[in-house]
């Protein structure tokens, strides 16, 4: 099923006319932006002698650390009046990175969405049920918009308190959910314990997104739920969900080329790569009125599959995230980095220099532990000090990276000591 | 003012064994040892005597270990002896922390330990009542 059968089958050539044409147009916009009016400027960039798709590898990247940069509205291309809404995701040093959105921006993201459900077979006649978070995280939202403008009936549930989840399930017969992989499998268990069988909730599809799986935590899901599960897509940078989504075939995502310029480079040395090879994925935005974004290194490992797909749709699809670059975690859907933990204990006296981040997962929910060593000449021998400092860890890194985190105080010269290249972070869920 | 030392101690085998080791190997003698536990962590704390020399001895082996004032009372070795002792304490609205006792080897008396959080005030009762506190070398060498 089409929602657009002319954009979705465009043949290549046109397809690669129709990027130009909207590169063009989001480099003009970019340069009239503080942040890339200046990059242009000192890397002798002049918009005009672009001319072809294959000068885009002549273009610098942009980074996470660019958009921190230009925080707040250093990338905005538009006047204040003409936006409507924004995103932030969390940032490495706590300070957030925002994206701004214009009434056309909103309108366009939800019909890409309306796109990339219709491809999974989903209609009108569906009810959505979204289990991801509302707010500034844009897997709520966007897919609530989405599903808005292909018809389908919209629960906004939000995430969390599963037994709301399965009432709402049950009484509106919800056919598609979007949710975590985690919390879709630890919500299939929670449906069993209250005596139901889990397929007979009648949910058909399930579009998972916002955190790495793999295809066997795929394969589980399906089984547990009786259900078809699609792979999402998406990062704030980018818009949010919808970047890339899989169809009915459920082989690859096909990246939307209309709206977004994917290549794949060598995270090492920048250099871009054929398609077929693995490397990190970089996305340049030309449907954007509020913020166009040039080859921004999403860090994310994956490849692009370079046959056409046999549903008949030309744009290329990449394969399902394999990794990433750097060192973000993803914590039940939250991305945290250990820098930001760090920063944390780093400014309570307490406890020493050296820590440890856990994870493992629980009842199929990501668990964070962070095991600190207690300063020795800040202990005051007392449980009511001790009880008072880990109320606080557990405060201030939670207003920090928004996940509750478990908190384990070690004596003294416990952890292996930092040698520079200390072991920080153990991972020991299995994706 | 008697003193004891507080350790911070995970929750895990071989801890007291090791605290042990340190005070026997510098030849300090326990009195009296209690551990309050909060699951994963708990705080190991014990009587002896020659508490400063004992601290330090942890400390320099990495423990984490610091000294607490305490009030120590001697109170009647029969039925009814701590009540006295508690009754003046609850009268005047003074909360004990944290406490163990122990009797005096060869007498009808025992000792009450604690932890408050105001040891003048608490001193300053008990004496009034009539009570007698055992200083620091009294304590220890008992």
């Amino acid at each position: 099923m089409f929602w657009n059968k002319e954009v979705e089958t465009i043949d290549r050539k046109a397809l690669e006319q129709l990027q130009f044409k909207k590169l063009s147009a989001a480099l003009r916009s970019a340069a009239t932006t503080p942040f890339y009016k200046k990059v242009f400027k000192e890397n002798n960039i002049s918009v005009e002698k672009i001319t072809s798709l294959d000068h885009l590898i002549d273009l610098p990247f942009t980074s996470k650390a660019d958009l921190r940069l230009s925080y707040p509205d250093g990338m905005v291309a538009v006047p204040r009046s003409e936006i409507i809404r924004l995103h932030a995701s969390s940032g490495t040093t706590g300070k957030s990175t925002v994206i701004f959105y214009t009434a056309k921006d909103i309108a366009d993201w939800a019909d890409l969405l309306a796109r990339s459900m219709m491809a999974t077979g989903t209609t009108r006649d569906d009810v959505f049920q979204n289990m991801m978070g509302y707010g500034l995280f844009t897997g709520g939202l966007g897919l609530h918009y989405g599903a808005e403008r292909l018809g389908c009936m919209v629960i906004p549930a939000s995430s969390g308190n599963s037994l709301k989840q399965i009432q709402l399930m049950q009484d509106f017969r919800t056919t598609v959910i979007h949710i975590t992989p985690s919390y879709a499998l630890h919500l299939g268990d929670v449906v069993a314990d209250q005596g139901i069988n889990t397929p007979d909730l009648g949910v058909k599809k399930a579009y998972l997104g916002a955190e790495p799986y793999s295809e066997e935590t795929r394969d589980k899901i399906q089984e547990q739920w009786g259900l078809q599960a699609y792979n999402s897509y998406g990062l704030s940078e980018m818009n949010g969900p919808g970047v890339a989504f899989e169809c009915e075939l459920k082989n690859g995502m096909h990246l939307w080329e209309d709206f977004y310029i994917m290549e794949i480079i060598n995270p090492d040395t920048g250099e871009r790569l054929p398609d077929g090879e693995a490397g990190e994925l970089v996305i340049t935005h030309v449907n954007r009125e509020a913020m166009p974004i040039i080859r921004y290194r999403t860090r994310d490992l994956t490849r692009i599959i370079p046959e056409q797909c046999p549903c008949g749709r030309t744009h290329r699809r990449i394969e399902r995230i394999k990794g990433r670059t750097d060192d973000m975690l993803i914590v039940g859907g939250v991305n945290v980095f250990p820098s930001q933990i760090e920063s944390v204990l780093m400014k309570i006296p307490e406890v020493g220099n050296n820590y440890q981040i856990v994870l493992d997962r629980h009842e199929n929910l990501d668990r964070l532990h962070i095991r600190v060593e207690l300063y020795s000449k800040m202990f005051q021998g007392d449980m009511e000090g001790l009880n008072r400092l880990k109320k606080k860890l557990v405060e201030e890194l939670k207003a920090l990276i928004t996940v509750n985190p478990r908190i384990e105080l070690l004596e003294p010269g416990s952890l292996p000591p930092s040698t520079g290249k200390a072991v920080r972070v153990i991972d020991n869920r299995k994706i | 003012m008697p003193q004891q030392i507080s350790i911070f101690a995970e929750n895990k085998p071989g801890k007291i064994e090791r605290i042990s080791g340190i005070l026997g190997g510098n030849n300090i003698n326990m009195r009296a040892i209690t551990i309050a536990d909060s699951g994963d962590y708990g705080i190991i704390k014990i009587l002896v005597d020659r508490p400063v020399d004992g601290c330090k001895a942890l400390k320099d082996e990495g423990i984490a270990a610091t000294l607490k004032e305490i009030v120590a009372v001697r109170i009647d070795d029969s039925p009814g002896g701590l009540h006295k002792a508690a009754s003046e304490l609850a009268k005047n609205d003074i909360n004990v922390d944290d406490a163990y006792g122990f009797t005096i080897r060869g007498s009808h008396e025992a000792v009450f330990v604690f932890q408050v959080k105001d040891i003048k005030k608490t001193e300053k009762v008990l004496q009034e009542a009539g009570f007698s506190l055992l200083g620091d070398n009294e304590l220890y060498f008992l």
